[in-house]
């Protein structure tokens, strides 16, 4: 019998070398079909940062010249999400696009439902994708869901040819190319990107803070190899996003031992079996995450998660649960720690779980804000004002 | 919890050219060979699985089932167990690179598409849902946030449905002033949705399960597509 020598964990090293990856690099692909006609690719644009993914292979994500691919539920439920991501955009001065010709991706109902078919989303996700290249702009996906779907949606529309041929069709009778992204890139890799930028302008200490992070499962479950991967975080053994943000911002993230699991969402049930979504969130994320590490806030990058695990808290409080953790998208805390303001630009009000005192524990007057939050509502009801600009965002 | 019952004869009113019938269908999708590539029946997926956990809901009996050719079985958990999935790709950790969270989004939309009626059963109430993806283009929308929609979320939700329009008006981005869509869609985009519906089969596939939702969906669709010049949207 031969006997390895023994390596203690902590002293074990993953090389990574996109040369044995298991997948094959879609972009050569892609690139193949568009010399023979078959499509055309949407460029990353020039001013872009590279990002390692799963099996070293550099993902190039897109500063500026962004079209904001809107989520359903960020958009319907917790707006400051994506405001957060747009007032971003404008502290540093970025070029984005924020369209009214987009849909969405429609995979919520179709993972819910089943009401739809492959042909149906591709056509959906490619008629988004040409609004953006008409405007000359490169797609940035808000929802977790969408980045997920859009990558299988890619990976088909490369490898099958028959769909290539419907969805070409489809298009031309919409008076369109079929146009796929060099990259499918999600705004949490956009802020991944931008964190040494964001560091620079933080404003906020937040070293006494403590988080916990989910992982959306759309973003690195799905088309795995696309997602974004650090030697430095976690040894590469599970991805970065996110975690990568939050320490950048000077905050100590702690692990637990469920966070591979999903937040309970599960499409149909978080809309018609809630009590799945209740009871998974508060017992295998929520009560988890308090009973190990007990953290100020947890912090994650979709639509679905961040709904779920802040909504779900309200059931398991009535049934004397471990709960009371404030959940925010990595994009809100980064605006935060940059000195947005928690109800004009956050909108904390649309989330359920308190969140006063983590907002406390970082030095910010509750009250005061709120009550400079209500004055611009009273303009909006008095007539006074029709609605809240950027500018009043940040006075 | 009800028990999952896999017993062959659960099912005995329905032919087993019928149930083959189906499972050929299930076969036939084009993203079959990507999802199927055996099973070690290791469980790795059970052990992943959010569903297996609350449900009597198994990725693994999905996965062998497929893989046995057992149509019996199949029709079973396509009645039943397909619609317990969360649908999170967790089970993708296969070591053989199966997807049964995949398997299941083809059973799905084969139950659907032949309107078992377990699918009609588990689409009960989420009509409403189907009704303003398809309408609106965005699946959610601020004014669905009232408290008769969302009780278990608490007091919160009647707090946003008392302010929800100056709520939606105090942000920043003008495109998100809208309540019956998450954000301001064109009137064109909406068109081109439509079409989309129109074309890939989708409105025929709704008709099938839900003809009242088709009726309602036709009629703000017809004017709507009428108003842009579309008299006839018959597509080959």
């Amino acid at each position: 019998m031969i006997h390895l020598p023994i390596t203690k964990a902590s002293d074990r090293h993953f090389k990574i070398d996109p040369n044995d990856a298991p997948v094959a690099d879609l972009r050569e692909e892609l690139f193949q079909l568009e010399k023979e006609g078959e499509l055309e690719v949407i460029r990353v644009p020039d001013n872009h940062v590279e990002l390692m993914t799963k099996y070293g292979r550099m993902k190039k994500i897109p500063i500026d010249k962004t079209w904001h691919h809107k989520s359903c539920g960020q958009c319907g439920h917790i707006p400051g999400y994506s405001t957060s991501i747009f007032w971003l955009n404008r502290q540093f001065g970025l070029d984005y696009y924020d369209p009214t010709d987009q849909t969405s991706c429609t995979a919520w109902n179709y993972y819910a439902s089943a009401t739809s078919n492959p042909e149906a989303q591709a056509a959906v996700a490619v008629r988004n994708f040409a609004a953006a290249h008409e405007v000359g702009y490169f797609p940035l996906i808000h929802c977790g869901t969408s980045f997920g779907h859009y990558k299988e949606v890619r990976h088909a529309l490369i490898h099958q040819h028959d769909l290539r041929r419907k969805v070409k069709k489809i298009m031309e009778r919409l008076g369109k190319k079929l146009v796929l992204p060099e990259e499918i890139v999600h705004y949490s890799e956009w802020v991944l990107a931008m964190k040494d930028r964001i560091a620079e302008r933080q404003v906020i200490d937040m070293s006494n803070i403590t988080a916990t992070v989910h992982p959306a499962c759309h973003y690195h479950k799905l088309i795995e190899e696309d997602a974004i991967y650090d030697s430095e975080i976690y040894g590469a053994q599970r991805t970065a996003i996110v975690t990568g943000t939050l320490e950048a911002l000077g905050i100590n993230v702690a692990d637990y031992s469920t966070w591979f699991d999903c937040c309970g969402f599960g499409f149909r049930h978080i809309l018609v079996s809630r009590d799945f979504s209740r009871s998974f969130s508060v017992q295998r994320k929520i009560e988890v995450m308090k009973e190990e590490v007990n953290p100020d806030v947890t912090v994650t990058h979709d639509t679905g998660c961040v709904t779920t695990l802040d909504q779900s808290q309200f059931a398991g409080r009535a049934h004397d649960k471990k709960v009371g953790i404030p959940v925010m998208a990595d994009s809100q805390m980064a605006a935060l720690a940059m000195g947005a303001h928690p109800y004009k630009v956050l909108q904390l009000h649309w989330h359920n779980t308190d969140n006063k005192p983590f907002l406390r524990k970082i030095g910010i007057d509750v009250d005061k804000v709120w009550g400079e939050f209500q004055a611009e509502c009273d303009k909006i009801k008095s007539g006074e004002k029709n609605f809240m600009t950027w500018e009043d965002a940040d006075n | 919890m009800m028990a999952l019952d896999l017993s062959q004869n659960k099912h005995t009113d329905v032919s087993f050219e019928e149930k083959e019938r189906l499972f050929d269908e299930v076969k036939s999708d084009s993203r079959w060979d990507f999802v199927l590539n055996g099973c070690y029946e290791c469980g790795i997926c059970v052990a992943a699985c959010p569903s297996a956990r609350f449900y009597d809901f198994s990725p693994r009996v999905i996965a062998q089932a497929v893989a046995r050719e057992d149509a019996d079985l199949v029709y079973t958990l396509m009645s039943d167990s397909i619609w317990d999935c969360s649908q999170c790709f967790s089970c993708d950790r296969c070591p053989r690179q199966n997807s049964p969270g995949q398997i299941i989004t083809i059973m799905r939309e084969v139950a659907v598409k032949n309107g078992l009626q377990t699918a009609k059963k588990a689409l009960e109430g989420y009509g409403r849902i189907i009704y303003k993806i398809m309408s609106t283009g965005s699946q959610v929308s601020p004014d669905m946030l009232q408290p008769d929609a969302f009780p278990d979320w608490g007091t919160h939700v009647y707090e946003i449905a008392e302010n929800l329009e100056v709520w939606r008006k105090a942000l920043p981005p003008e495109t998100l002033h809208t309540t019956e869509t998450g954000w301001k869609i064109d009137k064109k985009t909406i068109i081109e949705l439509y079409l989309i519906w129109h074309m890939t089969g989708v409105m025929d596939l709704i008709e099938g399960v839900d003809e009242g939702l088709f009726m309602i969906l036709v009629d703000v669709m017809e004017e709507r597509l009428e108003e842009a010049g579309y008299d006839d949207i018959t597509f080959d």
